[in-house]
């Protein structure tokens, strides 16, 4: 499980043989065509890269800002803090590393929940955010994941999930391990009562949250080139001494295993996301969702989406022209 | 667990750095008794099952019918091997989804006729091989979780040696779990926990202090129900006297458990997950 936390995102994507450049590089470079950005044309991207179409990683908030109506998001739960019952020490004391994280991100811990629009159907959202400890799940990551549930039961609407963890948070031992469970217990009071639940899987999504919640949905989409596995390369390669194919828990290797349902690039997810909200809830025809009207038009240009969609039709023969 | 004083005051008065370790060791002390073990004394006659009815059969995991005390209960348990040939054939007790899936299986076949489910922990974790991802480690590992938590049948987990991480975990999900006195449970072996946190793999008896993977630990922090004791010096130096122990817990919560309506048990079982974690609000 949190043996998987460190993932090296800058593996996705990079090719062999590369030139390193690492002098140059900025959070703005991308690691596969070393394009370069501004920040404006970062955000009106969405961290897409537009030559190749390369997903940069994307905090909760941006997240949110990316994928729900203006003004519609209404987080919930947002005093929730973590409590160290174990006093837990390695190199740092945890709340020391709780603090640096806070100031670091201004987030109080790796998720966050509420209820928001999109596409101007109602629904339950919880956003993970890796830049907070590895978007590790300790005991208010599993509360909130139990709070959005709730919260979608109690106003009958669906819950949406965007994952990014590097698995369960050490430093929370035991307690955080069983956060696997309590978010299972959250899925199942939501199927209990009828509620559809749709996992958008982010790069990473491994161990103990791919184990639990974020493997549970009844939809799961992910995104092009994410890394979704147990068990990530390096402890893989470490443990085994396999050979671990170059595509290993990529979203293209799960897709073709019959692990996710789509893989969406990002530009395309908000749409998606609503469609699926749309069809989960019965499909009232009075109430199809708003849909983004120039989307045709950009990928018709093969603007933003170029690189990224290239990719996942590259791979469709290889299921069917076997 | 939401007010963490009580573990707190609890886990200050425990005892150094060799508490921890020493637990680890007893643990994985190579002549504890495993699954097979118990089933041998528990059951009048036991049936295994094979074979997950998809890939294949999975010799870490063993699932069964069995005759325990008058009545059929569906066991499912971890299984290591003891000599090099059993440990590599039962690939260190390291399940992959084919694993999962059997005990899925089982889970199900006796939530369809009514038998009590009994599982007994013992895992350094799920297997990380690219296969085993390839066919779906984590999906496995949240599903079992899953159809566990909506049993209508009693269930008791137990921890007989190594309870570490959601490979423990996804057979783990009851309305009782106990752990054996000198077992423990962590979210990651200690090794692993090092070399993450440390840098350093020998890092591994400090990693063990802090991740407070022993049972009084997680006892004093709402993650399990009840200790078992075991045969003086540990369940390796009598192994029937270790079954019987743990046989007669396992009894107790049956017996208790049958008690409850199936809705409300399965209630109950779901709340006591969702009532874990530590936080401040």
């Amino acid at each position: 499980m949190a043996k998987e936390i460190s993932v090296d995102i800058s593996r996705v994507g990079t090719e062999a043989g590369q030139s390193e450049t690492a002098a140059s590089r900025t959070r703005n470079t991308c690691p596969r065509c070393d394009s370069h950005y501004r920040e404006e044309e970062m955000v009106a991207n969405l961290r897409v890269c537009a030559h190749c179409g390369y997903h940069f990683p994307v905090t909760a908030r941006e997240r949110i800002v990316q994928l729900t109506d203006e003004g519609s998001w209404n987080e919930i739960a947002r005093e929730l803090h973590s409590a160290d019952a174990l006093e837990f020490v390695d190199t740092r004391p945890y709340p020391e590393r709780l603090q640096a994280a806070e100031q670091q991100t201004g987030l109080s811990d790796a998720m966050l929940v509420g209820s928001a629009d999109i596409g101007g159907l109602p629904v339950a959202l919880a956003v993970m955010d890796f830049t907070f400890l590895g978007g590790s799940m300790g005991s208010v990551v599993g509360e909130k994941v139990f709070r959005a549930a709730e919260l979608a039961i109690e106003r009958r609407m669906p819950l949406v999930t965007v994952s990014a963890s590097g698995g369960a948070r050490m430093q929370e031992g035991v307690l955080a391990l069983m956060q696997m469970a309590k978010t299972v217990a959250a899925v199942d009071e939501l199927r209990e009562a009828g509620r559809p639940y749709i996992s958008v899987l982010a790069h990473p999504t491994t161990g103990g949250v791919a184990a639990s919640f974020a493997a549970l949905g009844d939809v799961v989409i992910a995104e092009p080139g994410a890394l979704l596995s147990f068990s990530g390369p390096r402890v893989v390669r470490q443990t085994t001494r396999e050979d671990v194919p170059d595509d290993f828990g990529l979203a293209e290797s799960n897709f073709r295993h019959g692990h996710i349902d789509l893989i969406v690039p990002r530009p395309e997810l908000r749409d998606m996301v609503a469609r699926l909200a749309w069809l989960l809830a019965g499909g009232n025809p009075y109430r199809r969702p708003t849909l983004i009207p120039d989307l045709g038009a950009q990928r018709a240009m093969g603007r933003i989406l170029g690189g990224a969609r290239r990719r996942i039709t590259d791979m469709l023969p290889d299921r069917d022209g076997a | 667990m939401t007010a963490p004083e009580r573990p707190r005051r609890f886990l200050r008065r425990r005892g150094g750095d060799g508490d921890a370790w020493h637990a680890v060791e007893l643990a994985r002390h190579q002549d504890r008794p495993y699954t097979l073990d118990y089933l041998a004394r528990f059951c009048d006659d036991f049936v295994e099952l094979h074979g997950d009815r998809a890939e294949g059969d999975d010799p870490a995991i063993v699932a069964g019918l069995g005759s325990f005390r008058g009545q059929t209960v569906a066991f499912v348990g971890h299984q290591k091997g003891r000599d090099l040939k059993q440990r590599a054939y039962r690939n260190f007790g390291m399940p992959r989804p084919e694993g999962y899936r059997k005990a899925m299986r089982v889970f199900e076949l006796a939530g369809r006729l009514g038998f009590p489910v009994v599982t007994l922990i013992d895992t350094p974790g799920a297997y990380p091989g690219v296969g085993a991802e390839q066919r779906g480690q984590s999906g496995a590992i949240a599903r079992s979780q899953l159809l566990l938590m909506g049993l209508n049948v009693p269930v008791v987990a137990c921890v007989i040696g190594e309870g570490s991480s959601g490979g423990a975990l996804a057979i783990g999900v009851a309305d009782r779990v106990l752990m054996q006195q000198h077992t423990i449970y962590t979210v990651i072996s200690p090794e692993g926990c090092a070399a993450i946190l440390w840098k350093d793999a020998g890092e591994a008896k400090r990693a063990a202090t802090a991740l407070r993977p022993t049972a009084p630990a997680c006892l004093a922090l709402g993650v399990i129900d009840q200790i078992v004791p075991e045969p003086g010096g540990g369940a390796h130096r009598d192994h029937a006297k270790a079954a019987d122990m743990l046989g007669d817990a396992i009894a107790a919560e049956l017996e208790f458990l049958d008690t409850l309506p199936p809705l409300e048990r399965r209630r109950l079982r779901r709340q006591k997950f969702e009532r874990m974690g530590a936080f401040l609000e």
